[in-house]
């Protein structure tokens, strides 16, 4: 096709951090605080402008500039806070840029949640409707598509039953089938093919592709590496409000994995998050090879060592009786721990700095992404505790040792567990039989 | 994977205005061809907030007529029976209620539309659609409730052996009067509640306040002129009055009619404006 269909040119957003900087502000700052931003806040109604100058602010995105042509599909990835999803809010008008603009050649809709504008005391086809029409579609174009929203949901039966007696499956696949079923020229897609069971969830990443195929042109935003790589050829890198990289989604998808990577042991020390009576810190987490390198990917069923280095707070001080857990999760589902004082007894004498290491024979884990938490015991007190302290990437591998592997994460699970297959004749089947010849 | 039929490829026209965004906020660009592309979002959300209202009432949409009825009967009592009010020459109970209808209106319709914005802020902050809608519809769902509870006006009239003359017929204009005064107070309501939930509290003691300077429960002909044309600055005085010469016939309101509608398109101007310039921040600050 060749021709624009987005155009974005040097935009910027900036947000304030309502009030997160000072965490502990005394008591002065909180009684001045209270009698001076009523006459603040009196001030910036004046320039409409609100309360977000007086504040800090930071620039959600920055400088961004990219073009898509029409027909293409492009996913956008980057870690949490790095500006997708502020980009897409701006480009589907929902708030606007501080600086720069962006183009946008054809009918657009966005899609940043499922079920937007459903209200729980309307019926399922009230509903339909409703929500079809925040999100841009006329009511001509509800009649016409509805009989294929509602088998494309699969509620069929209650679609006049109000949706607060739904099912939550039922109402995100009503919500979902609606949002499926907009047919705009650029679509803006945030992350929302995550609901529902495996196999709507299938359904849904085929409707998009479909859509892709159909010549729509398509932004897409996903934590799902898989997602992005079946459904966009290309990708934009964000990295703190900017474009680290644009190209094709292989390579946009490596170096995320390199920038997750790179900063993996960063700042242990400057995490907010942290807990614990810091009698000792871990410094650094990583995985090792049995030669003992370290590894950016780790090999699904692999021979690896997880280790973590400490250093107790003081140096003449003799730790004992102390414990290591770690949690592995895929997001909020935790998958599985590792627990030294379980599987093994409670470390005594620990040396000022050294290093925990765990072995694991056969990394159980389907290629793909996980989060490792962290927690450290000393003497029954909670000494130290990262959750999402290292993003694991997982790469390919073999197992089972039989070259084949699922790579559907989505359907198949995130764990393997060795096994083995056999095939028994039906032995009892053959007694009954013998028994009719009594 | 499900075959879903998909339409063939779009036709595409490079060639049309692209829709550009940009920082701009300034206080001139009203959009109201965009309002008009989203006329259907408009009747779907004051459908929706009709069938809401009254969901899981024992009343339903009687309520709509029971506040205002209840309300007259009290000002019958306290100000008709006991204070002597004078009435304009019609009972007192109908005089009052003739006001108390549109009032009703102005009353429910501005309540809700400051609640508009900030009730769905999930909406705001996920999809866009231009926000003005949002009171818009609070307005057009208020008209139901209005006409419910102007059923009983008419109810009443028959009691009193009232008949209606030619007059009547500027009764829609009163009525759009009240909807463009109730209109620019919601604007500006509502925008002023995304930013400042103050809004919330001042609602209740505004709106009593503003019922004690509109004369509900007592004619403006207690006032001189020129005060009586100078009471048209609150349009609702102008509402009501022509309301009560539309129906019952009383004398002709006059000059404070033209204050008002004056007074009314200021609220809606400067509240169209000031929700304009403060629209594109809503989402941030919700």
């Amino acid at each position: 096709m060749g021709s624009l269909a987005i155009s974005v040119e040097n935009l910027g957003k900036k947000y304030r951090l309502g009030g997160l900087s000072s965490g502990y502000s005394t008591i002065r700052e909180t009684l001045t605080d209270a009698f001076l931003s009523p006459l603040r806040r009196l001030r910036a109604l004046g320039r409409g402008q609100g309360a977000i100058e007086a504040a800090d602010t930071f620039w959600a995105l920055r400088n961004v500039s990219f073009d898509v042509n029409h027909g293409e599909v492009v996913g956008i990835i980057g870690r949490n806070g790095a500006g997708k999803t502020t980009l897409l809010k701006v480009l589907s008008r929902v708030t606007t840029p501080t600086e720069g603009w962006a183009k946008l050649f054809g009918r657009v809709g966005s899609l940043l949640e499922v079920g937007v504008g459903f209200h729980q005391e309307l019926t399922g086809r009230e509903n339909v409707y409703l929500s079809g029409a925040i999100m841009g579609m006329k009511k001509r174009e509800i009649d016409r598509k509805f009989d294929e929203i509602l088998a494309f949901s699969g509620v069929e039966d209650f679609i006049d039953t109000p949706v607060k007696r739904y099912s939550s499956g039922m109402y995100t696949r009503l919500a979902f089938s609606v949002a499926a079923h907009m047919e705009p020229e650029i679509l803006i897609v945030d992350e929302v093919l995550a609901v529902g069971d495996m196999a709507f969830q299938e359904k849904c990443l085929g409707k998009m592709s479909d859509v892709a195929k159909a010549g729509r042109t398509v932004l897409f935003v996903s934590h799902n590496m898989s997602a992005i790589s079946q459904l966009c050829p290309t990708s934009i890198l964000l990295e703190e409000g900017r474009i680290k990289y644009r190209g094709p989604s292989p390579e946009t998808i490596g170096r995320y994995i390199n920038l997750m990577q790179n900063t993996k042991f960063s700042q242990f020390d400057r995490r907010q998050d942290r807990r614990g009576n810091g009698v000792l810190r871990v410094k650094r987490l990583y995985l090792e090879d049995e030669s003992g390198r370290e590894l950016d990917v780790v090999p699904c069923g692999g021979k690896v060592r997880l280790v973590l280095e400490y250093a107790g707070a003081d140096p003449q001080k003799t730790l004992s009786e102390v414990a290591v857990h770690i949690l592995v999760a895929n997001g909020a589902t935790r998958l599985f721990s590792l627990l030294s004082d379980v599987s093994g007894g409670l470390f005594q004498n620990l040396p000022p700095t050294g290093r925990f290491v765990c072995n694991l024979d056969r990394l159980p884990l389907m290629p793909g992404n996980y989060d490792l938490h962290f927690l450290v015991f000393a003497g029954r007190q909670l000494a130290d505790k990262i959750f999402f302290a290292w993003p694991l990437v997982v790469g390919d591998g073999d197992f089972f040792g039989t070259g084949r592997l699922s790579n559907n994460r989505d359907i198949h699970g995130s764990l393997l567990v060795p096994h083995a297959w056999t095939l028994d004749a039906d032995r009892r089947g053959q007694e009954d039989g013998g028994e009719d010849y009594r | 994977m499900t075959e879903v039929p998909i339409p063939a490829r779009l036709p595409l026209e490079p060639a049309r205005i692209p829709l550009t965004i940009t920082s701009d906020r300034s206080w001139t660009r009203l959009r109201f061809r965009e309002v008009w592309e989203y006329r259907e979002l408009l009747g779907f959300l004051a459908l929706r907030d009709i069938k809401v209202r009254y969901k899981q009432t024992v009343f339903g949409i009687a309520w709509a007529l029971i506040q205002p009825f209840f309300t007259m009967l009290v000002f019958s009592l306290f100000f008709g029976r006991l204070a002597k009010m004078p009435s304009d020459g019609v009972p007192y109970p109908i005089f009052c209620y003739a006001a108390m209808v549109p009032w009703s209106f102005f009353a429910g319709a501005v309540s809700h539309a400051a609640d508009s914005l900030v009730g769905s802020a999930n909406l705001i902050s996920k999809v866009y659609f231009p926000r003005i809608i949002m009171p818009m519809a609070v307005m057009l769902s208020g008209l139901v409730d209005f006409l419910v509870a102007f059923a009983l006006v008419i109810g009443m009239m028959a009691y009193y052996h009232m008949i209606p003359t030619l007059q009547i017929i500027w009764l829609p204009a009163f009525l759009l009067l009240a909807l463009v005064t109730a209109l620019g107070v919601g604007l500006w309501l509502a925008a002023l509640n995304v930013q400042f939930r103050d809004v919330r509290y001042t609602l209740p003691f505004l709106v009593q306040f503003w019922l004690f300077v509109t004369p509900v429960a007592y004619p403006s002909s207690l006032l001189p002129e020129p005060w009586r044309t100078l009471y048209g600055i609150n349009p609702m005085a102008g509402v009501v009055e022509g309301f009560r010469w539309a129906l019952l016939g009383t004398a002709a309101p006059g000059p404070i009619i033209a204050v008002s509608a004056v007074f009314a398109l200021v609220f809606l101007v400067t509240g169209l404006f000031y929700f304009q310039r403060m629209e594109s921040i809503f989402a941030d600050i919700i």
